[in-house]
């Protein structure tokens, strides 16, 4: 597919009951992060999304995933 | 019935029950301790001589119904950073007193025979101060088994290891909890305060006094139903720390790039899905063990939990993420198990995770044993610190001083304090509540982590400096608040989030005393606390040169994303200015 791209999805606390913890992934070139989250099938409404992060930097639904990057997301967590 | 103020002569071996004076009348937990300690304790003074004093003090709302406001605090002059102290705890202690009429507990002087220790009992009439020899060198387990044999099960209990009786900077003390395991007041060496004033434990008769009384008490009744509602109903209160406890923390510090690693050389840890929450819950799951455990009588969060073995036999509770931070990804230990048979063995001693997890980091880095060999650290926590031996001594006095007695450069500390958990080069606004809050690097203080990485109370970009100064001081000033009330630091996260929590909170403190206190009321309240706790550091002799971070952050790019502190002085003394 010369339109895919390859990124890294991690998934996070009650995002990983019954999905994965990462795993490479492709997707069409134009893949929005908010595409990722509906192809993965996280619970998002149960658990609405806390933070998304792009290579450990913050980001949020709209931005579009480039090949190689790491998807980090992550449900509203807490602690201290 | 009117609350009193209990004053303990370890001098004298004598007590006094006296009339709060009016001034101190609205104030409870850090407001109240802060300000006695600021009013009576010399700022001069040696922290571990006979002018310091100890102010246990329970929140506003401690005893009541309020949902998580058993929280007590503790005022000292701090040994380790040579400041003002705070320190809060869960447990049951806060909620004891406060039915007793327990305005605060002060601790003065030290005896002239230093031969023993002493054991303090509080009932409502009466305080026994009696040497206890038998209790002597015994940790804190057999202490407590030692107290519930001989009171009500339901007595509150504080005491001190035998790092405490040796006054090492480690050393913290313990309160017994609901479940009649132990939380503590942490940090800042408080176990080497009342080490110094011979004392090895304090009971407080939980049989007699089992209400608070409320001005209000219909009004109470609804606000803290409101309350409670906003704190079940916020995800991170009511869903993430229950199912993960604080160590659900470990996966997104360490994907933000800001969780220390190897003594703070990396901003990511290879170990942390080996001890982060997701496995530690896992682990509990497959285990038998309980992922929700309450600190204390009312709590609704039930952060805590209980982790056993892979044979089902307990291992740890309390199990927390700035423990499995200091063990995991500092020191590099990625033996969860063994994580937690470290935090049970400190818990029986009594010395604070943060500080202790830190000093084995610069111990590492000094060549005084291996990254990652936590049978060592076992050995030295359970052998040569109960000892006394020289190694057990030097460990014992903090990371700061073992920087120093190693030549070490990379010493993470602020104003002697041990950083915690989170990277102030990758979290810039926590790193400003490290240099800035008069109590040392203390993440407590104003948590900026919850709007750098958590997009809680909005999003501020971490790796920038806008904004954080402004951050760190709000943060700051309404935690001064809420330590004051003794609700659990949690309720920041629906605060942040949530309309109805604050004014619920207050109309609390309203209905409970018959006064009509504003949020404004209440944010001045913190503001007056943080000054006071400021003008005593001045007066002790901290400079602002002592409100910066260690100067190799400042050189030393930060990986993943290679940032360095770059805070201006004037930027950081800025933060005073209100």
């Amino acid at each position: 597919m010369e339109n895919a791209i390859e990124v890294t999805v991690k998934l996070f606390a009650q995002y990983r009951e019954g999905h994965f913890k990462a795993e490479p992934r492709v997707y069409p070139k134009g893949t929005t992060v908010e595409g990722v989250i509906i192809e993965t099938g996280i619970p998002v409404e149960q658990f609405p999304i806390g933070v998304i992060m792009i290579n450990g930097r913050h980001m949020d639904e709209s931005y579009v995933i480039e090949h190689g990057d790491t998807v980090s997301l992550f449900p509203k967590v807490g602690g201290g | 019935m009117s609350d009193k103020i209990y004053r303990v002569n370890m001098k004298e071996l004598n007590y006094r029950i006296e009339d709060v004076p009016e001034e101190w009348m609205g104030l409870g937990g850090r407001g109240l301790t802060s300000t006695v300690i600021a009013a009576e304790v010399d700022p001069e003074c040696h922290p571990l001589g006979p002018n310091n004093k100890m102010v246990f003090a329970p929140g506003l709302l401690s005893g009541t119904i309020a949902a998580n406001s058993g929280r007590n605090s503790l005022g000292i002059k701090s040994p380790l950073t040579g400041g003002i102290k705070e320190s809060n705890v869960g447990g049951t202690i806060a909620g004891i007193m406060a039915k007793l009429g327990v305005k605060a507990l002060i601790i003065e002087d030290i005896p002239e025979d230093d031969s023993t220790f002493y054991h303090i009992h509080v009932t409502k009439e009466h305080v026994t101060i009696e040497p206890c020899p038998e209790l002597v060198g015994k940790e804190n387990f057999e202490v407590l088994d030692a107290m519930l044999e001989r009171y009500d099960k339901k007595v509150a209990v504080m005491t001190i290891g035998t790092p405490g009786e040796q006054r090492m900077m480690i050393s913290n003390i313990s309160v017994k909890d609901p479940k009649g395991k132990l939380r503590s007041h942490g940090r800042g060496a408080t176990g080497a305060v009342m080490g110094s004033k011979k004392i090895k434990v304090i009971t407080v008769d939980a049989e007699k006094y089992k209400e608070t009384h409320l001005a209000d008490p219909e009004k109470f009744k609804s606000a803290n139903k409101v309350f409670t509602k906003a704190l079940q109903e916020n995800p991170i209160s009511g869903e993430g720390l229950p199912a993960f406890g604080t160590n659900v923390l470990v996966n997104i510090i360490n994907e933000a790039g800001g969780l220390p690693a190897r003594n703070f050389r990396y901003g990511n840890s290879e170990n942390a899905e080996a001890i982060c929450g997701e496995t530690m819950a896992d682990n509990i799951k497959a285990r038998g063990g309980s992922t929700t455990h309450g600190c204390h009588a009312g709590c609704v969060i039930q952060c805590s939990q209980t982790y056993n073995d892979e044979e089902g036999n307990y291992l740890a509770s309390g199990f927390e993420y700035e423990m499995i931070w200091a063990f995991g990804a500092n020191f590099g230990i990625s033996d969860l198990d063994l994580i937690a048979k470290i935090d049970n063995l400190m818990d029986n001693i009594g010395v604070d995770a943060i500080e202790t997890g830190v000093t084995f980091g610069v111990a590492a880095e000094g060549g005084l044993l291996e990254f990652e060999d936590g049978e060592t650290v076992y050995k030295i926590l359970s052998e040569d610190i109960p000892q006394g031996t020289p190694l057990g001594k030097i460990i014992g006095s903090g990371a700061g001083n073992v920087g120093k007695i190693l030549g070490v450069v990379r010493v993470p500390v602020v104003k002697n304090q041990s950083i915690p958990a989170y990277e102030p080069r990758a979290i810039k606004g926590q790193g400003i509540t490290y240099v800035t809050t008069p109590m040392g690097a203390d993440h407590t203080a104003g948590y900026a982590v919850a709007t750098n990485i958590l997009n809680s109370g909005g999003y501020i970009d971490p790796l920038k400096k806008e904004g954080q100064v402004e951050l760190s001081r709000n943060l700051q000033i309404a935690s001064a608040a809420i330590d004051s009330t003794g609700m659990c630091i949690f309720v920041a996260f629906p605060a942040l989030d949530d309309p109805a929590c604050l004014p619920a909170l207050i109309d609390m403190i309203n209905a409970r005393f018959g006064i009509n206190l504003t949020g404004e009321d209440v944010t001045s309240l913190g503001a007056r606390i943080l000054k006071t706790e400021h003008a005593f550091n001045l007066k002790a002799g901290l400079t602002a040169a002592d409100d910066r971070i260690p100067e190799f952050m400042k050189y030393e790019p930060l990986p993943p994303h290679n940032v360095v502190w770059d805070f201006t002085n004037e930027e950081i003394d800025a933060f005073w200015d209100f």
